[in-house]
C-alpha cells in the first residue's frame, strides 16, 4: 500500500505517450479533499491529458490513478461509469448537447443518472442555472449562447448532479478578464458551497494564486507540486521563470523573435 | 523491394486491426440494442431524420429511374414485338436490382454522410466525451437508434423506390407510348413472385441498411478531432458505403439468387 492508497485524488508513477510522444514520465502528486486545486503548465505540457486521465476518458501507458480512494486504471469501461456518477467535467468549449435547449441539457444527466421526479429536476435545473446567473436562458440553444454564457451553462451541467469531483478544462480561456473573473469566483462559491473539490487545469497564474489551495506545476522535464505560497518561495529556477515570466530582449531573441533596430520611418514617401 | 513488402506488411496488418476495431463497435451496437433503457423516442426520431426526410428524393429519383426505364424497355422491345412484356422487366428490373441498389446510394449519399457528420461534430466538440462524463455510453444513446434506424428505414424506402419506378414505367409505357394499362399490370403481376423477388428485394435492402447504417456510424465515431477530420470522414462513408453496396448486391445475388 502506498500513500496514493488513502488519497481523494493522486497520480502514482503515471506515464502517458501518445505514440511516439511522451507527455508524461512517472508522474505523482496527489489533491486534497474539498479544495481547489489548479494544474499550471505551459501549451502541451498535458494539463488537459491530465484531467481527461482523472475522467477516465483515456488510460495511461503506466502507473495508478486514484480517484476518492479507487484505483481507477484498471476499471473497465462499464465500471468506469459508476466513478463518473462522482464526478462533473467542465470541457474547454463546453460540450454541451447541441440539439437541446440549456434546461434540457441540465436536465439530462438528472434524467438519465437520478430517480428524481419531473418537478424535482426542473426545481433542481432552476436553482442551479440560478446560481450561475443563467436564469433567465433556459429556453435557449447552445448556439444562441456566447462564449461566457457556454462556460457558466457548462458549469452549470457539470455541478447539476452534485458531484464530489468538479473537473475544469481551461475555464477560463478565450473569456474577457470580467466573464473571467465570474467563473471564477462562480468556482470559489462552488467549492465553499457544495464542499466540492474542484481541479483546474489553467494557465492563469493570477487566478491560480488567488483561489488555489494547491498547485501542480507542470514542466517539459518533471512536475512541481505546492502551496501557492510555497511555489511563489521556491527557489527552482524552472519554477521561478514559469510564474515570473520575464520576457525580456534577450529571452525573446532565445526563442528566435526578431528585435526591430528603429531606424527611418518607413511611410507612404517609400513607395 | 523489402520497404515494398513491409509496406504491404503494415498495411495489412492496419487493415485488420480497423476490421477488429469494427467488428467490436457492432457487438457494441448489439449489446447496446437489447440493453435498458431502451431508447424509442430517439429510434423514432432518427427515422424521422433517416426516413422521411429521404421520401422527396426516393419518390423522385424511383420515378425518373422507372421513367428512363419504360423509354428504354420499351423502344428495345418494340423491335423484338415484345412491347406487352414492358411491365415485367421495369418491374423485374427494379424489384431485384434497381430498387434496393439505388436506394441504398441515394440514402448514403443523403443521409449516411449526415449520419457521418453529426456523430464527427459530436466528437469534435467532445460531446461524445461529455456523455461519457455523465456516465451515458454514447454508443448506447448517439449510435445505436441511427444504425438501428437506418437498418429499418432501407427496406421501407426501397419498396417506395419501386412502387414509384412502377408508376414512372407506367407513366412513359402506357400514357406516353400508348401501350394497354391494363397489359402493362397483368405482365408485372405475371412475372414477380412475392416470395423469390418481392421478399428477396426487401431482404437485400436490409442487408445494405445494416452497411450503411454499420460505416456511417463507425466513421463519425471514429473521426479524427479535427474539421478537416470530419470531413475526410464524411467523404470516406460516401466511398466506402458506395463500394461495399455493389460488392454485397453481388453476393446477395449469386448466394441468395435475390
Amino acid at each position: 500500500m502506498t500513500a496514493a492508497d488513502d488519497a481523494h485524488l493522486a497520480f502514482d508513477g503515471v506515464r502517458m505517450a501518445f505514440g511516439d510522444r511522451r507527455v508524461f514520465d512517472r508522474l505523482s502528486f496527489s489533491f486534497p479533499a474539498a479544495r481547489i486545486s489548479v494544474i499550471l503548465g505551459g501549451s502541451g505540457s498535458g494539463k488537459s491529458t491530465a484531467l481527461r486521465l482523472i475522467g477516465g476518458l483515456i488510460q495511461p501507458s503506466a502507473g495508478r490513478i486514484v480517484v476518492d480512494g479507487e484505483d481507477i486504471t484498471r476499471l473497465s469501461e462499464r465500471q468506469m461509469y459508476r466513478v463518473r456518477a462522482k464526478l462533473g467535467m467542465l470541457f474547454q468549449g463546453g460540450a454541451l448537447l447541441d440539439s437541446m435547449t440549456v434546461f434540457e441539457n441540465l436536465a439530462f444527466p438528472l434524467r438519465e443518472r437520478t430517480t428524481l421526479r419531473r418537478a424535482e429536476i426542473a426545481d433542481r435545473v432552476h436553482e442551479t442555472l440560478t446560481a450561475v446567473g443563467l436564469r433567465d436562458a433556459d429556453a435557449l440553444l447552445p448556439s444562441q449562447l456566447s462564449g461566457g454564457m457556454i462556460k457558466r451553462a457548462a458549469l452549470a451541467r457539470a455541478i447539476v448532479t452534485r458531484p464530489l469531483i468538479l473537473l475544469c478544462d481551461e475555464p477560463f480561456s478565450g473569456l474577457d478578464p470580467i466573464s473571467a473573473r465570474r467563473i471564477e469566483a462562480l468556482l470559489v462559491e462552488i467549492n465553499r458551497r457544495f464542499h466540492i473539490t474542484v481541479v483546474v487545469v489553467s494557465h492563469d497564474i493570477s487566478s491560480t494564486m488567488r483561489m488555489a489551495s494547491k498547485v501542480l506545476v507542470l514542466l517539459p522535464d518533471g512536475a512541481v507540486e505546492g502551496t501557492p505560497a510555497e511555489l511563489q518561495a521556491s527557489t527552482d529556477p524552472r519554477v521561478a521563470s514559469f510564474l515570473n515570466p520575464d520576457l525580456d530582449a534577450a529571452a525573446l531573441r532565445e526563442v528566435g523573435h526578431v528585435e526591430v533596430q528603429p531606424g527611418p520611418a518607413q511611410g507612404a514617401s517609400a513607395w | 523491394m523489402v520497404t515494398l513488402v513491409a509496406d504491404l506488411g503494415w498495411a495489412g496488418l492496419r487493415f485488420v486491426e480497423e476490421l477488429g476495431r469494427m467488428a467490436r463497435f457492432t457487438a457494441g451496437i448489439g449489446s447496446a440494442t437489447v440493453r435498458r433503457p431502451i431508447r424509442i423516442g430517439r429510434f423514432v426520431d432518427e427515422l424521422f431524420k433517416l426516413g422521411v426526410l429521404s421520401l422527396i428524393i426516393i419518390c423522385l429519383c424511383g420515378t425518373a429511374v422507372g421513367a428512363v426505364l419504360g423509354l428504354q424497355g420499351y423502344n428495345t422491345l418494340v423491335r423484338f414485338g415484345a412491347a406487352d412484356s414492358l411491365g415485367a422487366v421495369v418491374g423485374l428490373a427494379l424489384i431485384r436490382e434497381l430498387g434496393p441498389v439505388l436506394t441504398a446510394l441515394l440514402v448514403t449519399g443523403r443521409a449516411g454522410s449526415a449520419t457521418t457528420a453529426e456523430i464527427g461534430t459530436m466528437v469534435v466538440t467532445e460531446q461524445l466525451d461529455g456523455l461519457r462524463m455523465m456516465s451515458v455510453d454514447p454508443v448506447h444513446y448517439v449510435v445505436t437508434p441511427k444504425a438501428l434506424a437506418m437498418i429499418a428505414v432501407m427496406p421501407l424506402l426501397s419498396a417506395l423506390f419501386i412502387l414509384f419506378g412502377i408508376f414512372g414505367g407506367y407513366l412513359i409505357g402506357v400514357r406516353v407510348m400508348g401501350l394497354d394499362p391494363g397489359i402493362y399490370l397483368t405482365s408485372l403481376q405475371d412475372a414477380v413472385d412475392f416470395p423469390n423477388d418481392v421478399a428477396g428485394s426487401l431482404l437485400k435492402a436490409a442487408v445494405f441498411g445494416v452497411l450503411v447504417g454499420l460505416i456511417a456510424t463507425y466513421r463519425g465515431y471514429t473521426t479524427a478531432p479535427t474539421s478537416a477530420g470530419v470531413s475526410a470522414a464524411t467523404t470516406s462513408t460516401v466511398v466506402i458505403a458506395s463500394v461495399s453496396i455493389l460488392l454485397f448486391d453481388y453476393v446477395v445475388t449469386a448466394l441468395w439468387g435475390v
